[in-house]
């Protein structure tokens, strides 16, 4: 279940659904991506990397406060401890090692909120390779701040002006520029698009999973958790999170979606819910649309989980009941965020903040392991913390 | 008359003319259609307004905002095109993407094509392999003729496979570009490749589309295929018109044709 089958399918979703322009550079890497993956070379050199570039193995920490205030032992994996402050690199410094496989020279990719735009510029400065990040016009007015570093990383970074002007044109924009520039290596962020990108990402990101098994096997002598909890966007922090432990139905798989101001309130990106079936970005998968089959612009807080779709791996893991989905609104995360940063002096990622506020609906044994995939550090989300608890003490 | 018929009616070549449903004007499609007709335009491709429109350059997802914006739909569509092929002798195809099927259901898309008179679909991100597992049956149930893309990247197996799988006709991507490159000539590149699809006597009727604006090359695609397609010239010259016009759409059609 963890692995599409050879057309890219997990159950009825995924798939590459492209213009035929597209299928050589997708069929390039169809064909390649596992063996390279898979080669010695790219093994050593991935892991290198990640232990001494981005800080592998990111802690797990078992957290006395939420431990004590919800009865279990919950812990938080640290990937906001991760250079440049996520669990994007992860992916940004595999694919950019097999884009360097591959031969190619050039990298493109699109951003939301600007954190994959930053993950990706960075492995590309690392890599001395050339970098065009597309992020639409109207997340560089509200994101100025990354659309500067990823500037000053060497990248030139392009509005998509199309559409919505936000991250789902900006993934319509790169495709485009991919169309046109064959040889250039589309680096994608999230376990979305054609295949093989769900798997490629969800396989880069495994090391996440791979890292909680070990830390809770030398720590606490027992190799899985009873629960892992992970907010999805597109979904790759949870793919990444969930994937060791995705044939083992003992382990409870927990995705938490953004339900913006209320899923009933049409300023929600809760697509498991609120999506139907589709095709968005090359993939088949569960996304928000109107009955004419328009794609919509979802709404969350957090700016990397405002996309209309879903990664195809989730939709299968949800659709067939292996992982259970519950929505968190934008006041809840909030909430969860500062409640954290009180009591254990971690400012988490709104997107994180999502997770960590489901603990509210779950109900533990006090002898459960319970995993929280701390995605990403909250100093991107500083102005809306403070924000939030102005407002609130007014 | 169905594809086949038009181009077997036409041996000299066909100019298809390509615009999006809704534009300019919400209720501008029909008459566009009948100035077409009234051009000499046999056959004419109609663009199903979209919100991500991942294969279409500038002007056509221009169109397609603008389109969406007065309130285009699926609904309307149809009501228009039904229009279109009863008071019209135009063939007319459908071009859009494949969540437009997906969203009413494949049967009932077609079903819809066909009470309004379709002769055919063009969706550029239906992957042969997958029509041919999924939905080639239906197609064939509801008469439905089917074309697909091939581009100058395409190897020879596929472009095999795209010809046996077309139904209407085989759609020759001119450039491996969809930035609408508009340079009004061919380069030796694209000729080599249109003399390569040449040789290859496929059995489909084939069209060369994206980037013709002149009536050179106009005039060069009926020598290597059986004609062309032009979309993004023509959308350009309804927005600078405004109104509808039937002389500027006359004027357009002659500009392109004339030897």
């Amino acid at each position: 279940m963890k692995n599409p089958d050879k057309n890219g399918f997990y159950g009825e979703f995924g798939g590459a659904f492209i213009p035929e322009m597209l299928y050589p550079n997708v069929a390039e890497l169809q064909d390649n991506y596992l063996a390279i993956l898979h080669s010695d070379t790219f093994r050593e050199e991935y892991r290198k990397l990640l232990r001494n570039y981005v800080g592998r193995p990111s802690p797990l920490y078992e957290s006395p406060w939420l431990s004590a205030r919800y009865g279990a032992r919950i812990f938080l994996k640290r990937e906001d401890l991760n250079h440049t402050g996520a669990h994007k690199i992860n992916n940004a410094i595999g694919q950019i090692l097999l884009a360097r496989a591959l031969g190619k020279q050039q990298i493109i990719a699109e951003t939301g909120a600007g954190q994959h735009g930053v993950a990706t510029a960075t492995a590309a400065a690392l890599m001395s390779m050339d970098c065009k990040v597309f992020m639409g016009e109207i997340d560089m007015a509200r994101q100025a701040p990354n659309v500067e570093r990823m500037q000053m990383l060497g990248a030139e970074v392009l509005p998509a002006t199309s559409g919505s002007k936000t991250l789902k044109d900006a993934t319509n924009e790169a495709i485009r520029y991919w169309i046109n520039n064959p040889g250039s290596y589309y680096l994608i962020g999230s376990v979305v698009g054609p295949h093989p990108y769900p798997d490629l990402v969800t396989r880069l990101q495994a090391v996440i999973s791979e890292e909680i098994s070990t830390q809770l096997e030398n720590n606490f002598g027992q190799a899985k958790p009873d629960y892992v909890i992970a907010c999805i966007g597109g979904g790759s922090n949870a793919a990444g999170a969930y994937y060791h432990f995705i044939d083992d139905s003992e382990v409870q798989l927990i995705a938490v979606e953004a339900g913006g101001q209320g899923i009933a309130s049409g300023k929600s990106a809760a697509t498991s819910q609120l999506g139907r079936m589709g095709i968005i970005h090359g993939s088949k998968t569960l996304l928000m649309q109107d009955d004419y089959g328009q794609i919509t612009e979802p709404y969350s807080i957090s700016a990397g989980l405002d996309y209309p779709g879903i990664g195809p791996l989730h939709a299968h893991l949800i659709k067939t009941g292996r992982s259970q989905v519950y929505s968190i609104t934008d006041e809840e995360a909030l909430a969860a965020g500062m409640v954290l940063s009180t009591h254990e002096g971690i400012l988490p990622a709104l997107e994180s903040a999502h997770a960590l506020a489901v603990l509210e609906y779950t109900r533990f044994k006090p002898e459960d392991i319970v995993v929280i995939n701390l995605s990403g550090r909250g100093d991107k989300d500083l102005q809306t913390y403070l924000q939030y608890h102005k407002n609130k003490h007014k | 008359m169905n594809i086949r018929q038009v181009f077997a009616a036409n041996p000299e070549g066909l100019l298809t003319i390509f615009y999006t449903a809704g534009y300019p004007q919400l209720d501008s499609t029909v008459t566009v259609a009948r100035h077409l007709e009234a051009a000499g335009v046999k056959l004419i491709e109609i663009g199903m307004p979209f919100s991500d429109p991942l294969a279409d350059g500038v002007a056509i997802q221009h169109s397609s905002e603008v389109a969406l914006r007065h309130g285009m739909n699926l609904d309307i569509m149809f009501k228009q095109v039904a229009e279109i092929t009863r008071t019209t002798g135009l063939t007319v195809v459908l071009m859009g993407y494949l969540n437009q099927l997906l969203t009413v259901g494949a049967e009932n898309f077609l079903q819809a094509c066909r009470q309004a008179g379709v002769s055919g679909l063009i969706i550029p991100d239906l992957p042969m392999d997958s029509y041919a597992a999924e939905y080639q049956e239906l197609f064939h149930r509801y008469e439905m003729a089917i074309s697909f893309l091939i581009t100058p990247r395409t190897g020879e197996k596929r472009i095999r496979l795209a010809d046996q799988l077309s139904s209407g006709f085989l759609y020759l991507v001119a450039d491996n570009s969809i930035t609408g490159r508009e340079e009004g000539h061919f380069s030796n590149n694209q000729i080599a490749y249109f003399q390569r699809i040449k040789e290859m006597k496929l059995s489909s009727p084939t069209l060369i589309g994206f980037g013709i604006t002149t009536a050179d090359q106009y005039f060069l695609t009926k020598k290597y295929a059986n004609g062309a397609i032009i979309g993004s010239k023509f959308i350009r010259k309804l927005s600078t018109t405004g109104a509808v016009s039937r002389q500027a759409i006359a004027g357009f059609i002659e500009s392109v044709t004339r030897n």
